[in-house]
């Protein structure tokens, strides 16, 4: 079973140099216990391209498509069996980088 | 057989058998709601078959094989249509996983799914409500005064999260035990405080349904847990205040004070009950097991139920329990009715400068009002108490407590 947890960015400062080895340290333990799937930073919605081809031709806006004081600031992937496991990690992975993390299965 | 008797025989079952077959069902099929649709399927069948056939010599077993064939039948006729089903089949950890005391028995299991922390309060409540306690949904929408479509959309979406996220059917581990145990009796508190100061501009003050559910469900778990002192002492908690209960409102349904109420009507047997688990409680404490809170509000209950008259109660042991509990449980709720035991020691006045400390947090909390407002009247500060008073109204949610804070209102000139 797969789980997403998204970092949930809600202040003006990024990651500090602390934050950012506590990070390594927790990306380590996820490889070691077999839960690593996939991780990564996003760089600040600011850089957003949003891209809608419903309309058959495509639209091309800038930016997020959600203004929005708290956004997506990086996630991971996790093999876990189940949502104590999942929360658990999601524990451990909110004091490394010291963000609020949402944790959601896959379908 | 007559339509009596079976009756009873299956009412009797379903309080000592429902939570046992959901669980049996759950384990076995993995999935809450074909366990729930199949208990309750069981039971409609065994109020026909039982009057034709008579009740069979183990309800419980028959119960739980008609349950069983019924949710074959159900998964049959899914297969056939072709659902695509049981793909998320919940997980079993069948690895018997006994921490201390603890009984291996499905329906913990049962319990802590309901129960668990990635559920919102009021779904944990419904959920604990249908699954263990066997209420219908009707029933659970009406005790929470809820339409019955919400509160079965309500619980559709706590089985549906507990599927999708997969949340395990399995024992906490020995180190989450405690405090996954502090989020049931959490749940079973809420149940059984919502019996006890009901809510609702149309409700009676006291819901003797609700209390007596929470009570059983608590029962349930000390049976299960029986060496855990918080489930002992939240057992010994709702015991002492219900035996009070018969002198808690009077005959116009306003509720009595404790001060007011005619302790001849309490009922001794729960209060003898509720001594002896308090008793069992200390002696684990003077053995050096540090009592957790409700253990000790259990304490100051018992030391209220001992007095046969108000003015027998030994408030410095009241009030060296709160102190105790402070320590335990720093909240302005808890330093609230601290002082109301401050006010029979050293007297309305100090107990007032604390409770005024507590304005700020507890502004929007009705019993702060009416506390003040006693402790004011008692001072002789008559026109202050009546603004404290009319403040309490305002914000008390019970009618026999707007009741009884309207005529000590009505009683100042």
């Amino acid at each position: 079973m797969q789980y997403l947890l998204s970092v949930i960015h809600d202040q003006d400062s990024l990651a500090t140099p602390e934050e950012d080895a506590a990070i390594d340290v927790f990306n380590d333990r996820l490889r070691t216990e077999g839960h690593w799937v996939f991780a990564g930073g996003l760089a600040s919605p600011d850089t957003a391209t949003v891209i809608d081809s419903r309309g058959g031709e495509a639209l091309v806006t800038d930016g997020p498509f959600l203004e929005s004081k708290e956004y997506l600031a990086g996630f991971w992937i996790i093999e876990a069996p189940d949502l104590d496991v999942a929360l658990k990690l999601a524990v451990a992975g909110s004091k490394a980088c010291n963000r609020r993390i949402e944790v959601r299965p896959f379908q | 057989m007559n339509t009596v008797d079976v009756r009873e025989a299956v009412t009797r079952a379903h309080h000592e058998e429902w939570a046992r077959v959901v669980a049996a069902l759950t384990r076995r099929f993995g999935d809450l709601d074909i366990a729930e649709e199949a208990s309750a399927e069981a039971f409609a069948t065994a109020v026909e078959r039982w009057r034709a056939d008579g009740v069979p010599p183990n309800p419980g077993a028959w119960l739980t094989t008609t349950a069983n064939r019924k949710a074959i039948d159900r998964l049959r006729r899914e297969s056939k249509r072709g659902d695509k089903h049981k793909e998320a089949q919940m997980l079993y950890d069948s690895t018997p996983s006994e921490p201390p005391g603890a009984i291996d028995d499905d329906r913990l299991r049962l319990i802590f799914i309901c129960c668990h922390p990635a559920l919102a309060m009021e779904a944990r409540v419904a959920l604990t409500l249908r699954m263990v306690g066997g209420l219908t949904v009707p029933e659970i929408a009406r005790a929470f005064l809820v339409r019955g479509t919400t509160m079965e959309q309500r619980i559709t979406r706590a089985k549906a999260k507990i599927k999708a996220a997969r949340i395990p059917y399995r024992m906490p581990s020995a180190g989450d035990l405690p405090a996954r145990v502090s989020g049931v009796l959490a749940v079973l508190f809420l149940v059984f405080n919502e019996g006890y100061l009901a809510s609702g501009p149309d409700t009676d003050p006291v819901r003797q349904d609700l209390t007596t559910e929470a009570i059983r469900l608590t029962r349930l778990i000390r049976a299960l847990l029986p060496q855990d002192g918080e489930v002992a002492g939240l057992l010994a908690l709702m015991l002492l205040i219900e035996a009070r209960r018969p002198a808690r409102v009077s005959s116009s349904g306003e509720l009595i004070s404790l001060a007011e109420q005619d302790r001849g009507a309490w009922d001794a047997e729960l209060i003898a009950e509720g001594h002896r688990l308090v008793r069992e409680r200390l002696a684990a404490a003077a053995a050096g097991v540090a009592p957790g809170r409700y253990q000790v509000l259990a304490a100051i209950n018992a030391v209220h139920t001992s007095a046969r008259d108000i003015r027998d109660t030994d408030w410095s042991q009241v009030l060296a329990l709160y102190d105790q509990l402070v320590r335990l449980d720093p909240s302005p709720i808890i330093a609230l009715n601290r002082a109301i035991a401050v006010a029979e020691l050293d007297g309305p006045e100090v107990a007032l400068a604390i409770v005024d400390g507590l304005a700020e947090v507890l502004a929007g909390y009705h019993a702060y009002h009416a506390t003040r407002a006693d402790l004011l009247r008692r001072l002789g500060r008559s026109r202050q108490s009546r603004a404290a008073y009319d403040r309490a109204i305002e914000l008390a949610g019970n009618t026999g407590e707007t009741a009884y804070l309207t005529r000590r209102r009505d009683q100042l000139r």
